[in-house]
């Protein structure tokens, strides 16, 4: 009997040490850890100045603007805090579009454009049919307008 | 209490009472998965963004969840057999790791081709990505260990410390997705939210994770058995066994 509880006090003791210094660790690393900065981090300059960085946020409607001659694109991208001018030259993932989470990579220019070498589009977590979505945006539409109207 | 669970430890009787629980696990997990895949491919809709490609989470999702579920069984088995000294739940724990490995390698490769078209990569070193990763890892290195001792006694102690010690990494998994930015995208169905997925993309999804699960318990039965069979090679039983064939 003693034994068996020898043993369970050495799982637990290993099992709680390994917990602590896993939580420290992560602690230590957390900044690392992050994928992409979002635009309000990047306006109070915690993304490192010098070398490349991703940003991350949804790409506001109506900002992007192609380039007539060849694959340049430009947007903008936003967390509803601030946000960030993007130039990017390339292909756009499938999910690209207004209004939808992207992942750039680069670095940012002085005059405050970042300028991306590669471009990702991020999911979210909603799985929908298109008639539902369509439903959703109709009801949304109907909504702003009755408040608009003032009756509701 | 204490006498029951050891009489029903037994391999002996294991290796008998399993025998008759396999089927009973086998015959629903093919009707589900045919049930669910047909859902899944054919009736659920498309999705607003993604078209038909989302089709792709029946499977990645479920083997997913999967790949975290058995390697909580195996610790918890290492566990067991480490403190109590039970030899089944060891033969369990060892029988595990192979198939939370291919479920593990299955989520990967089912998000990376997904990851492809949707996100513009087949990979990133986002903490979600990195963290399945290292769990596949944990898989090979129990494996790697339990087969590099000779002596079983030992092997089973050295791995079982492993499998308990790589348990932190299940809930760093999970909460990956909350605790950093991650290119991943948070969880859709979770236990205290109402899921943010339609009803008719959801039914297909949790009749596949039920497949799954399933699949898990009939294929653990049968390799435990044969682990069974291979570790009392030498006892009295098996070899009744084996002259009765």
């Amino acid at each position: 009997m003693r034994k068996r509880s020898q043993r369970k006090l050495l799982v637990v003791g290993v099992l709680i040490g390994v917990i602590i210094a896993t939580a420290l660790g992560l602690k230590a690393f957390n900044q690392n850890l992050l994928y992409f900065y979002s635009p309000s981090q990047v306006k109070a300059g915690e993304a490192p100045a010098h070398h490349s960085f991703r940003v991350g946020g949804m790409v506001v409607k109506g900002s992007v603007k192609r380039d007539t001659k060849d694959l340049g694109v430009r947007f903008v991208v936003t967390d509803n805090a601030a946000t960030v001018k993007i130039k990017y030259t390339g292909i756009l993932p499938d999910l690209f579009r207004e209004g939808q989470g992207i992942v750039a990579m680069g670095r940012i220019n002085p005059d405050g454009t970042f300028v991306a070498e590669q471009v990702l589009a991020k999911h979210d977590e909603k799985y929908m049919p298109p008639e539902v979505a369509a439903a959703l945006k109709a009801g949304k539409k109907l909504k702003a307008e009755q408040r608009k109207n003032g009756t509701i | 209490m204490w006498h029951w669970i050891q009489r029903f430890s037994s391999p002996k009787h294991f290796y008998v009472i399993s025998a008759k629980l396999i089927p009973w696990f086998a015959v629903p997990t093919a009707l589900l998965m045919i049930v669910g895949l047909y859902q899944g491919l054919f009736v659920a809709p498309p999705d607003y963004q993604q078209g038909e490609s989302y089709r792709i989470m029946f499977v990645h999702v479920p083997a997913a969840w999967m790949s975290l579920f058995i390697y909580v069984v195996m610790a918890v088995s290492a566990g067991i057999g480490l403190i109590w000294q039970i030899k089944l739940a060891d033969m369990v724990a060892v029988a595990s790791a192979p198939i939370g490995a291919s479920f593990t390698f299955l989520a990967l490769v089912t998000g990376s081709l997904w990851g492809k078209p949707m996100w513009g990569t087949y990979w990133v070193w986002d903490a979600r990505l990195t963290s399945e990763l290292i769990l596949l890892f944990l898989y090979f290195g129990y494996m790697a260990l339990q087969s590099a001792i000779e002596d079983q006694r030992t092997a089973d102690k050295a791995s079982g410390l492993l499998a308990i010690v790589g348990v932190v990494n299940i809930p760093i998994i999970h909460y990956s997705v909350v605790w950093w930015n991650t290119l991943h995208q948070g969880a859709t169905v979770t236990k205290f939210a109402k899921p943010s997925i339609d009803i008719h993309m959801l039914i297909p999804l949790l009749l596949m994770a039920l497949a799954f699960q399933l699949f898990y318990f009939a294929v653990i039965l049968v390799r435990t058995r044969n682990e069974v069979l291979y570790r009392e090679r030498n006892r009295r039983w098996v070899r009744e066994l084996i002259e009765q064939l």
